[in-house]
């Protein structure tokens, strides 16, 4: 089970609304004891409504801010502004970081977002119950 | 002439589950193709079966992309550092 403050996961969902109907994306860092302490909002290079991905500088630049602070990489997230909150087709095959979880955010019913959190490795996904506190 | 090259966690397992690795190459090709026939299958992503640079993988020398040094061709030294960085993309289509 993982576990997001309130306060982290509004800065997704506010994200989210400002970018829609674009996905939106970002990363998570978490400390040296799992627990997500930043939310990196990143610019959809893309900037598309039905697929994203992170601009590579900024990618590299949140990469290494969180290897300077000893910090991980929690969690991938993005955004579905028309459809639920599961991976897609793409979104499997391009799960390139098996160490992080994968959190989707629906905007489909933009009144009451439904976030799920998943791990995809080697083409399967595992969802993993996420509670926000 | 060693090059050191940051590996994302996914491309570990072909390198023992080190995290950087040191590898000798004057152009970013041949360091590939040496990182290849060091450490078997680990470039099976980074290039496509025409030998070009994956769509999904940024690689960076010394923070710079190289897709606007020279790419494959990108010239090398002694103490650079290559990462390598999947490409964090997802979507319908």
């Amino acid at each position: 089970m993982a576990e997001l403050d309130e306060g982290l996961y509004a800065e997704i969902v506010a994200q989210g609304l400002r970018e829609f109907p674009n996905e939106c994306c970002g990363l998570i860092a978490a400390n040296g004891d799992g627990r997500p302490v930043k939310v990196f909002p990143m610019r959809n290079a893309d900037a598309s409504p039905v697929t994203y991905r992170l601009d590579g500088r900024e990618q590299l630049r949140a990469f290494e801010e969180m290897e300077a602070n000893d910090w991980e990489l929690w969690a991938i997230y993005h955004s579905h502004t028309h459809s639920e909150a599961y991976p897609s087709e793409t979104d499997v095959r391009l799960a390139f970081y098996p160490e992080a979880r994968y959190i989707v955010l629906s905007l489909a019913d933009r009144e009451r977002p439904v976030v799920r959190s998943f791990f995809i490795r080697d083409g399967e996904v595992q969802e993993e119950e996420l509670t926000i506190r | 002439m060693a090059v050191t090259v940051k590996l994302p966690t996914i491309l570990r397992k072909h390198a023992g589950g080190e995290a950087t690795v040191d590898v000798e190459g004057a152009t970013l090709r041949e360091l590939l193709a040496n990182l290849e026939s060091t450490y078997p299958g680990i470039t099976k992503n980074v290039l496509t079966e025409d030998g070009a640079l994956h769509r999904f993988i940024n690689v960076y020398v010394n923070d710079e992309d190289v897709r606007y040094l020279g790419s494959l061709e990108t010239p090398l030294k002694d103490g650079d550092t290559v990462s390598l960085l999947p490409a964090v993309a997802g979507g319908r289509a």
